[in-house]
């Protein structure tokens, strides 16, 4: 089976930054892509030299792992480039030493799966917060948030994209689940609905932000020209 | 001071540098350091406000002197020391360069001091000196610096705790805390300010002020905010955003406003990043929407403003104001309504 370029780049749409929650390759990050045969070649690229080294390993892995998923792909070379780690982060995930083997004495306990955790959380936070500001505009009140179950959500861009995060941390996303939980799955009874949004919103605020302001010193760092050319 | 529309507003500069990044004077870390904070200036400028990147590496005690008292309004700044040896052999700005032009400007500048608890007992014994030196009054700790094969280091360390203790014994009050990318352990989050949370907990008289108000962590910032009387937010790096990114700052600004109030925030320009005149300028006209998503946030009174903008900074520096721009004689806003403290859900 022959691997062609736009599969490449589907799968490459499911790797998503875990802090800006959204995938690299909105956020212009894939910078080369090239195909030989079995083997798969991409680069990536990140807004500054020095972007926290975790999350960059995290997409460098995960870039490579989408691809090797895909039928027809044996090898798949992932290069970032123009980041202070460039080294290690490449030799770590291409020769397979993972985090701890690509910065030996630099990381303590678990390799990088509570980084994850965390930020999953943050995104379920924050995703849960634009669906429910949906809701909340399209009429419901907070206290039937607080009754409604995930059997209720009409079918939206953002339910979608809620439950899938719901999923990845394990949550009931069964119909008959509660919608309005925190990310251990605890319900938020009906007098905290609203305080649980607010400091939600705060959540979304700053990973938007966040994602605003990468884009923008990505487009300033490659001279992309117009600044538009890497927003939505 | 600035004054426009009958209100007048005493300014103090927070967060400012006189750096050396020129090519002598750094390594490849060094320079891609420097390039990080030019695509930073460049990308939130005004236009007619970047400059080329010769001038940005190395400027002049004469630009500072001009960009800040001469044209841009301020009234007092303070020096943050960063030193960064491992990255430029010199230091990027320490504290004995930044003396030399607290000599001759005594009355506009605030001279900050530095630790590095990776230093150990000599490292106190050295800060202690620097302190006695300068009379300081405030200290910039950048937790990330890298130290021989260390990368950072976390305020909530024993080695830490150590000098927090000597700060309150010599009267370090101002403890301004910046957070970066890297920090031991690489698999944590280093921007997390959770031992900030501790810090401040542990010393109730000594003031924390997190500088770039927790970015990128701006909803953690906000969780200690609210729960530790003594955290500020220094608002140097999310200042411009005002200009580029106006919807994004407002929103900040009423986040930040709802979480910790107009009473913990502080004005700063990261001069050379950025220069004071436009954001005093474009802060003093901003106003919050009053609708929309805006709705629950506080009006920017001129009062606010006032505080934000350097009544702030001269009360935790004990700094003179004129008679004329105190809280109550510098204009006549509105009275503010405070909004009700909010508990977090757990």
């Amino acid at each position: 089976m022959t691997v062609d370029a736009a599969r490449v780049q589907d799968a490459l749409s499911d790797v998503r930054d875990p802090e800006l929650d959204e995938p690299i390759t909105e956020l212009g990050f894939v910078s080369g892509l090239e195909i030989k045969g079995e083997a798969v070649h991409i680069r990536l690229r990140l807004p500054t030299y020095f972007c926290a080294p975790n999350f960059a390993y995290l997409m460098v892995a995960d870039a490579r792992e989408a691809i090797l998923s895909l039928p027809g792909v044996r090898w798949a070379n992932v290069i970032l480039d123009d980041h202070y780690a460039s080294g290690e982060i490449n030799g770590g995930i291409n020769e397979g030493q993972g985090f701890d083997g690509a910065f030996p004495g630099e990381t303590e306990g678990p390799n990088l799966g509570e980084l994850r955790s965390i930020f999953q959380r943050k995104s379920f936070v924050s995703r849960q917060e634009k669906l429910c500001r949906a809701l909340l505009a399209g009429g419901r009140t907070p206290a039937e948030l607080a009754r409604m179950q995930v059997g209720d959500l009409p079918p939206t861009d953002e339910t979608e994209k809620y439950l899938e995060r719901r999923a990845d941390l394990g949550l009931d996303v069964s119909p008959g689940a509660t919608l309005v939980v925190d990310p251990d799955g605890r319900k938020v009874p009906e007098e905290a609905v609203v305080e649980h949004l607010r400091f939600a919103r705060t959540v979304r605020v700053s990973i938007e932000g966040n994602a605003g302001l990468c884009r923008d010193l990505l487009a300033t760092r490659y001279g992309l020209g117009e600044k538009e050319e890497v927003k939505r | 001071m600035y004054e426009k529309d009958g209100e007048k507003y005493f300014v103090v500069d927070g967060h400012i540098h006189l750096w050396d990044a020129g090519p002598d004077n750094r390594n490849k870390y060094g320079e891609g350091f420097i390039n990080c904070f030019y695509d930073y200036h460049k990308n939130l400028s005004p236009e007619e406000w970047v400059w080329p990147k010769e001038k940005f590496d190395k400027y002049s005690e004469e630009d500072l002197m001009h960009d800040l008292f001469e044209t841009g309004y301020v009234d007092v700044a303070i020096f943050q020391p960063t030193y960064l040896t491992e990255f430029f052999p010199h230091g990027f700005n320490t504290t004995d360069q930044d003396a030399v032009l607290k000599e001759k400007y005594p009355d506009k500048f605030i001279l900050n001091g530095s630790f590095d608890p990776r230093e150990g007992v000599q490292g106190l014994e050295r800060f202690e000196e620097l302190v006695d030196k300068y009379n300081l009054k405030g200290v910039k700790l950048y937790t990330a610096e890298w130290k021989g094969d260390s990368k950072g280091w976390k305020l909530s360390d024993p080695s830490a705790t150590k000098y927090l203790e000597k700060c309150v014994e010599l009267g370090v009050k101002n403890i301004h805390v910046h957070k970066g990318p890297t920090i031991w352990p690489l698999n944590r989050d280093a921007f997390d300010v959770a031992d900030v949370d501790e810090a401040a907990s542990n010393f109730p008289d000594l003031n924390f002020i997190v500088e770039h108000v927790g970015l990128p962590r701006l909803e953690d910032f906000c969780w200690i905010g609210v729960q530790e009387p003594n955290v500020y937010g220094g608002l140097a790096v999310a200042m411009p955003f005002i200009h580029t990114r106006r919807h994004y700052f407002t929103t900040m600004i009423g986040e930040l406003l709802y979480w910790l109030g107009e009473d913990r925030l502080l004005f700063a320009s990261d001069y050379a990043i950025w220069s004071p005149k436009w954001l005093v300028e474009e802060f003093v006209n901003l106003e919050m929407p009053q609708s929309g998503e805006f709705e629950d946030f506080s009006e920017l009174t001129p009062e606010i403003k006032r505080k934000i903008l350097g009544l702030n900074a001269a009360k935790l520096y004990d700094i003179e104001v004129p008679e004329d721009l105190q809280l109550e004689h510098a204009g006549t806003g509105p009275e503010v309504t405070e909004k009700p403290a909010v508990d977090l859900p757990t």
